[in-house]
Order: C-alpha cells, then structure tokens, then sequence
C-alpha cells in the first residue's frame, strides 16, 4: 500500500481512514457507453415499433421516450445506482471526488454535459480533456465533481498455497508481505525455470537454490496469509 | 496483539456490518442486527482498518476491511429519501430563489436574447425581404403557410386533432427541452455555445415574428405563440443564465481556483436548468393543447397569454421570498 500504482486515488473519509479508489481509463468507458447504447437502440427498436401501431398518440410518445432515454437514462441509472448498466456490466461505478455516492444534482450535471463533451463528433473533446487531465476527467466530470472507479470487487480469498507453514525471519512490512503473496498467487501461471529464478532473489535470505528456495518462499506466504 | 486474535475479537462486529450492508443492497432479506448499529459499526472498522494497517496485518485482512469500509461509506453517506417533499420546495422555494441570487446574469441573458430579437424584429416587419438573410427560401415558405389566415383547414376531425396534437407535444418536449440542455452545457465552452444559441434564437424568432407581422399574417401568429411564449421564453432565458453561470466561473473564477469556481457554478447551474425544463414542460404543454386549438377566439387567447406571462413573472420575483431582517 504504500507504492501507490498511477491510476489509484487516496481520500479521507471524516473517520480518519485513508481509502483507495481505482480510477478507470477512456477504454473502459467507452466500452460501457457502447453497451448503453446498445440496450437503448434495442429498447427504441421494440417501441418504435409498437409504437408505430398507434399513429399520432405513438408519435407523441416515442418522441417523449427517445427525450427520456437519450437525456435522463444515464441521469436516473447513475443517481441511484452509481452505474449504468453498461458501466455495471464493466465494474465501473461513478463516486463523487470524496468517494461519496453520486447526488441527482451531480448526476445531473455530469450527463447534461454529455451534449458538450459528445462535441466535435464522437466525445472528441471529452477524450481530450480526459487525456491532459490527471483523473481521466471529461467536462462533466469536471463540473460535477466525479470520478469514474473500478468498484471495489469482493477480496479474494486465495487460501493456502501449496507446501507446509513457515515463519519468516524477523518480521516483515506490509509491502515485503504483499510481495510473498503475489508471488505465491502467481507461482502456478510461471514455468518451473522462471519460479526458481524469481525464488533464487532471496537466496541470500532463504539460504536455499533451486525448488528448495520455491518451496521456503510459499511457505512464508502461507504463514503471511494466514496472518501469523 | 497478534492478527488471530485480532480477528477473533472483532469478527463478529465485521460480519454484522457485512449483512447489514447486504440488507441495504438487497442481496439478504432481513437480518437481527438494528439498522440504526450501522454508523457505530462503520466507526469500529474505521479504527480496525487503521490499526490493521499500522500494524502490518496481512494484506489480505487489509484488503477485506478496506472493502469492506468502502462499501459501507458509500451507503452512510447516501443522501436521498423526501424525493416528494424536496421537489415540492423545489418548485415553490428553491428555483425561483437561486435564480434571483443570479439577477444579472439572468439579465444579461436576457438582454443576449431580447436585443437581436427586437432589433431584427422591426427590420423584418419594415423591410419583407430582410427576412432571407436570415432563413433560406423554402423555410420562409414554410412558415408563411403555417401562419396564412387563407390556409387555415377549418375541418379536422375531433380526435384526428387530439393524435396529431400529442405528437406536437412530443416534439416539443423533444425539441424544445433539448435545446435548453445544450444551451445549459454550451457555457463551459467558455460561454461561446450559450452566447451563440441565445443570439441565434433571438435572431430567427425575431425575425419571423417581424416578418408575419410585417406582411399581416399577425393576425394567426400572436395568438398561436402568446399563450406558450410566457413559458418558453423565459425557459430559454433561464437556460441561458445557468450556462452564463458555467461560463463565468471558467472565465473569471475569483478567488477559487478553477475547478472548485466550476463545481460551484454547475450545483447552482443545475438547478436553474432544471427549473428551466419545468417551464418548458409546460409551454410543450400550453403549445401542443391549448395554441393550437382552432375553436378558441383570439381576445380569449391573448388574456390567458397576458395572464400567463403575469404569473410567470410574479412566479419568479416574488416565490420563495423571505419575509423580514435575515
């Protein structure tokens, strides 16, 4: 924790604890506003056409509807359920600058600005203020006070790694742990070479070569995972 | 104290927060823990999560509690519920209220709006060609036959009338409420958007109401756009104040910087706009039902125009005011 990656934001909450948030790039934003634009062309492609059966009154109606849906669907999703459903389906979640949950007045403003953003053609503008701009911010991000965040998934449980429970010598930083652990979670996905090698690092600490030194460090994690 | 121990001691104040969570997210049904334990829980944790990181717990334990303190932030600092009673004061207190608090900018959108208007108007109704350097030919066209007392189709059927009458307010709201918005969010552009639509409306509505005028198709025009005109006017106007306010804040923040000014301005912008879109409802409404409608004479017409515009404009001075020494 104490390395902070680039796209990770700190703030305080009134409590006293600094929380983490992950902020999300372009990419992944413009992947969840294809998914809403996709669930909104089919929902205006099922009313136009039950729609069209009802002449003038069915005019009116989908004028109405395609007004709601084009100016208050991503409003009404993100006020009261931090996401759109595209965003849902990305884990993304919009969070005012303090991590507190979106406002209607802060949903309001970020999505009616849409009609800025969406300028010269395709969010040109909204990209490029995203890029020159530290939190991946579009104008109505700026205006209303929001960020764009990976939700926070359920953490992980990886369990116990293979091999017995050794203690570490002296005791160990929350970052050295964290290396242990990411070692261990990602010693199944190397080749057998490439886990010696990385073992071999601590060879000097371990005192051990070859598979020996593998199975000493899994040992470690086994005993940091389980928090002894 | 040692992480088991640790663990041990506050596992069960963890999970309570855990389903109370869940119950809020409607992932459980009901739970036994009283609901009103969730800000001391969350307190709880908090110092949990801070002492579990100074003391170098496992990551894994850090990263449950973390999880754990996030969601539980987000529901304690959800600020909804009265939706009703909020928009109620809304209405009656809040909209007009914020709108006098930005007086001059109301003023100078208006001014943005009135002037070209006026000033294109009296050129229009003086000189019939004037028009063209405004509008091309065919919409010209367009708008003398909408407007030529010779045309008017005298017998459409009753509830053909009704049909078509709700597709025009569809329209409307479409069209209208939608130009509102963009109005609204032009003023980031430096102003630039919000100028320029204010300008050109004032211009093209101007224009054409010299114009008819000019060349006496008055007669079917005023009658059709005073009834609306109280809403959709001053809808467009307070439009454009909410978009000067973005504009103001970018282009002369004052003492904050930048961003913060931004932040400010779009929290009160937001509320204009949204007061402006309820006067836009209305004038769709107004437009669609009651401009259009054939049977109604014009002097009826024009007292309900002149008592819209009369409590439009008592609406928006006097609502919400507070009596007495503040």
């Amino acid at each position: 924790m104490s390395v902070l990656l680039d796209t990770a934001r700190r703030f305080e909450t009134p409590e006293g604890i600094d929380l983490t948030l992950r902020i999300a790039g372009p990419v992944p934003r413009a992947v969840a506003w294809c998914i809403d634009l996709a669930i909104r062309a089919v929902a205006y492609l099922v009313l136009g056409f039950v729609l069209g059966l009802l002449g003038g009154l069915g005019v009116g109606l989908s004028l109405l509807l395609l007004f709601l849906a084009e100016w208050f669907y991503p409003v009404v999703f993100e006020a009261r359920r931090g996401a759109t459903p595209g965003k849902q389906a990305l884990g993304l979640a919009v969070v005012h600058d303090d991590g507190a949950p979106l406002t209607w007045s802060s949903s309001m403003v970020r999505n009616l600005l849409r009609a800025v953003d969406f300028l010269p053609v395709g969010y040109g503008l909204g990209l490029a203020c995203m890029l020159v701009n530290r939190d991946f911010k579009r104008l109505g991000d700026l205006a209303a006070g929001t960020l764009v965040v990976y939700r926070e998934g359920a953490p992980t449980d990886s369990g116990d790694f293979e091999g017995d429970l050794l203690a570490p010598p002296g005791s160990l930083t929350v970052a050295e742990q964290s290396t242990l652990l990411a070692f261990a979670e990602r010693a199944g996905a190397l080749t057998p070479e490439r886990r010696v090698e990385l073992a071999e690092v601590l060879s000097p600490l371990t005192g051990k070569r070859g598979d020996a030194a593998v199975s000493t460090l899994l040992g470690y994690a086994n005993w940091v995972a389980r928090g002894r | 104290m040692r992480q088991e121990q640790f663990e041990r001691a506050h596992e069960t104040a963890w999970q309570a927060l855990e389903r109370l969570l869940a119950v809020r997210r409607g992932e459980a049904v009901t739970d036994d823990t009283d609901p009103h334990r969730l800000p001391e829980l969350y307190r709880g944790l908090c110092n949990d999560y801070a002492l579990a990181l100074s003391r170098g717990y496992s990551p894994l334990l850090v990263e449950r509690l973390h999880g754990l303190a996030l969601r539980a932030h987000q529901v304690l600092y959800r600020r909804d519920g009265a939706w009703l009673w909020r928009s109620l004061q809304f209405v009656a207190a809040v909209f007009p209220r914020t709108l006098r608090r930005h007086a001059r900018l109301l003023w100078l959108a208006c001014a943005l709006f009135l002037l070209p208007g006026v000033l294109l108007g009296t050129w229009c109704a003086n000189d019939p060609e004037a028009i063209f350097s405004v509008l091309g030919d065919a919409q010209v066209a367009e708008i003398e036959a909408m407007y030529d007392p010779l045309n008017r189709v005298p017998g459409r059927e009753p509830e053909r009338s009704a049909d078509s009458d709700f597709a025009m307010f569809g329209f409307y709201i479409f069209n209208n409420i939608g130009i509102g918005f963009r109005t609204f969010a032009g003023g980031i552009l430096l102003g630039i958007g919000t100028v320029f639509t204010l300008l050109y409306n004032g211009v093209v509505i101007g224009g054409i109401a010299g114009h008819l005028t000019g060349t006496g198709f008055g007669e079917t025009f005023w009658p059709f756009v005073s009834g609306h005109g109280a809403f959709e006017l001053t809808g467009i106007v307070v439009c454009g104040c909410a978009g000067l306010l973005l504009a103001r804040a970018v282009l002369a923040p004052g003492r904050m910087p930048r961003a913060r000014a931004l932040r400010e301005a779009a929290l009160e912008a937001v509320k204009l706009v949204s007061g402006a879109a309820l006067l836009l409802v209305l004038a769709a409404f107004v437009e669609a039902f009651w401009s259009s409608s054939a049977s109604v004479s014009a002097t009826v017409k024009y007292a309900v125009a002149a008592a819209a515009w009369l409590a439009v404009l008592l609406y928006l001075a006097f609502a919400g005011r507070e009596h007495g020494p503040r």
